[in-house]
């Protein structure tokens, strides 16, 4: 049920056109998990699609056998886990756990909780995210330990825009680019929108790379909804590495990015499509076979 | 009443500072963070001797608890130092999610727990962490009563797999545990037997109880004094053997009694054996500042007060 809907080839390196096509399968899982129970994320989800895709498919060393330690692997950390649909069917879909387990998203005794969590032993998943700000802590740590066990892979972070409201994220902020933290790339899904509105709005984030270059980060930017420009900014940030300074992309998505009507607003951010506004979504996310759980 | 002679008195924390210091000898998977506060845990000798494995944090808590939970992804164990109330309180929400729901290997030892910080005041002196820390499912709580026990404690969390919360503190208080006494986590020590009470004390209050002890003996009461290292897992057989043969006992904590180690006893009292309790604890009061021996006596935490608690469970007592 599950190995003829795995998408992942280890061997060969997956072109841009392969990536928009899984990011296309994963865009109609995330639609359909949030449908099924009526609850969860699809907004963020949609919009970090092309990330996630790229970092499992194309950018990451990584084994899907799965150890929590990850030696001599990438590590990935969701900060901002109420996008836990993208990273359950970017898992699934990389061999982690079997696809047709994604049809238990939110459901009782399942290990795909509403929010990313250890507890239930999901095969992907280090850390339990959800109560937000904590992510990029919790990345450092675990990169610093990767430089005491002599392992030169690297660490990736997600973290929503509307997170860095946290206090959190700016101790961890000052404490990286003191510490030398350089294997750790954190990302930032700029998509300007959180729950009560647009985050100009609601908290202003004003100048971001103005702020983390005064942190001491080295500031790239990109397009995280093109894969074109999205692919060649994460390797870029992976050759910044190991320079004595940790990095961070702003990554500019648009919240529900493929379903037409969940973009350019907050209105989708935690809320679920009904069975007509699937059915709406399906037709836009098409995939040459769709290979739905 | 037997004696528990001691040769010195120091404080819990340094017993820490030392059992820290071993465990980098020992343990090369041992790391330790601090938020500003070396000096106050003692953890000098260890950021001297393992600096590649120290990690300098800055006033910054709520990092320091996340940047924990991480290291131990890669195998670490890592001990973060800092003040009680800022080990708790403070980062609760990072030790909920990061740590405990996560089930990260990371040792919380807190200095400067309860009353007998001193002059500093009600704001660094918090009373309610055994509570909080006791809640959180998968958490181990530990509050040991003195240097030597507060050693062994620190030495036996390191191979424990999972998160810890270790409370000590600040003041100077007879170092009467013998050197060689291995720390078993959950494991009650008896002291004193007794036949006519049960006296059940954790962290600087274990002292206090023995004390207690050899007034109630010149009073011709035959106390059994235990003391509870481990709020979590509580030690239920060693209470409940006790009580059966007392029929009545006292708890006494330098805590709220909200919460503490009484609130945990009478939680298992009232299950499986209900008889009288008396808890000696902070009575729903924040501190304030004094010396520590002031605000012992004026919360109500000596040996006095102990003595009272069980004069008054006595009189409860079916005879």
């Amino acid at each position: 049920m599950s190995q003829e809907n795995t998408l992942t080839s280890p061997t060969q390196q997956k072109s841009v056109a392969e990536l928009k096509q899984i990011a296309a399968q994963v865009r109609r899982d995330i639609v359909r998990m949030v449908h099924a129970v009526n609850s969860g994320h699809p907004g963020g989800s949609l919009g970090c699609a092309d990330l996630l895709v790229a970092l499992y498919f194309r950018i990451m060393k990584h084994d899907p056998s799965f150890s929590m330690k990850g030696e001599g692997e990438d590590l990935f950390f969701l900060s901002n886990g109420h996008i836990s649909p993208v990273f359950y069917s970017v898992l699934a879909r990389s061999g982690y756990f079997p696809v047709s387990e994604l049809a238990t998203f939110r459901k009782l005794n399942s290990r795909l909780q509403g929010h990313p969590a250890t507890h239930e032993h999901l095969p992907g998943i280090r850390i339990a995210s959800g109560s937000l700000g904590q992510g990029l802590s919790v990345a450092i740590g675990a990169a610093q330990a990767k430089k005491l066990n002599g392992d030169n892979r690297l660490v990736y972070v997600l973290m929503g825009d509307g997170e860095l409201e946290e206090g959190q994220v700016w101790e961890a902020a000052m404490y990286a680019p003191h510490h030398k933290v350089d294997n750790l790339i954190a990302i930032v899904d700029r998509n300007g929108q959180q729950i009560d509105g647009s985050t100009e709005e609601i908290m202003d984030l004003g100048n971001l790379r103005a702020k983390f270059e005064a942190f001491g980060w080295r500031v790239l930017e990109t397009d995280g909804n093109d894969l074109e420009k999205l692919i060649p900014t994460l390797e870029e940030a992976g050759k910044l590495s190991g320079q004595g300074q940790p990095s961070i992309i702003l990554m500019d998505t648009q919240m529900g990015f493929g379903v037409d009507y969940m973009m350019g607003t907050h209105k989708w951010h935690g809320t679920a499509p009904n069975d007509e506004q699937l059915e709406k979504a399906l037709q836009q996310l098409l995939v040459e076979e769709a290979g739905d759980y | 009443m037997k004696d528990f002679p001691y040769t010195e008195s120091k404080d819990t924390r340094s017993g820490f500072g030392v059992g820290l210091h071993e465990l980098g000898k020992s343990n090369p998977n041992v790391v330790a963070l601090t938020a500003d506060l070396t000096g106050s845990l003692k953890m000098d000798a260890f950021k001297k001797d393992f600096p590649e494995r120290f990690f300098q944090v800055g006033i910054a808590e709520a990092n320091m608890m996340g940047i924990a939970a991480g290291l131990t992804i890669g195998g670490k164990i890592p001990f973060t130092g800092t003040f009680a109330n800022f080990s708790t309180g403070r980062v609760y929400d990072q030790i909920r999610q990061s740590i405990a729901y996560s089930d990260k290997n990371v040792k919380i030892c807190a200095s400067h727990a309860g009353v007998t910080l001193g002059e500093d005041g009600a704001t660094h002196q918090i009373l309610e962490d055994l509570g909080m820390m006791k809640m959180l499912p998968h958490m181990t709580v530990i509050n040991p009563c003195d240097f030597n026990q507060t050693k062994a404690a620190t030495i036996a969390i390191a191979e424990h797999e999972g998160p810890v919360y270790l409370r000590f503190g600040r003041p100077v208080v007879p170092n009467f545990t013998p050197a060689d006494q291995k720390f078993e986590i959950g494991k009650a020590v008896l002291l004193n037997e007794g036949a006519d009470v049960s006296i059940f004390a954790t962290g600087h209050l274990v002292w206090k109880a023995i004390l207690a002890g050899h007034i109630l003996a010149e009073k011709g009461i035959d106390a059994e004094i235990i003391n509870i290292h481990t709020i979590k897992p509580l030690d239920a057989q060693a209470i409940l053997e006790s009580v059966r043969k007392t029929r009545c006992a006292v708890s006494a904590e330098e805590h709220q009694m909200n919460g503490g180690l009484g609130d945990s006893i009478a939680q298992l009292l009232s299950r499986e054996e209900p008889l009288p309790l008396e808890m000696v604890a902070v009575n729903d009061s924040f501190g304030e500042s004094g010396t520590p021996d002031q605000l012992m006596e004026k919360y109500g935490l000596m040996e006095n007060d102990i003595v009272a608690a069980v004069e008054r469970v006595l009189a409860r007592k079916a005879k």
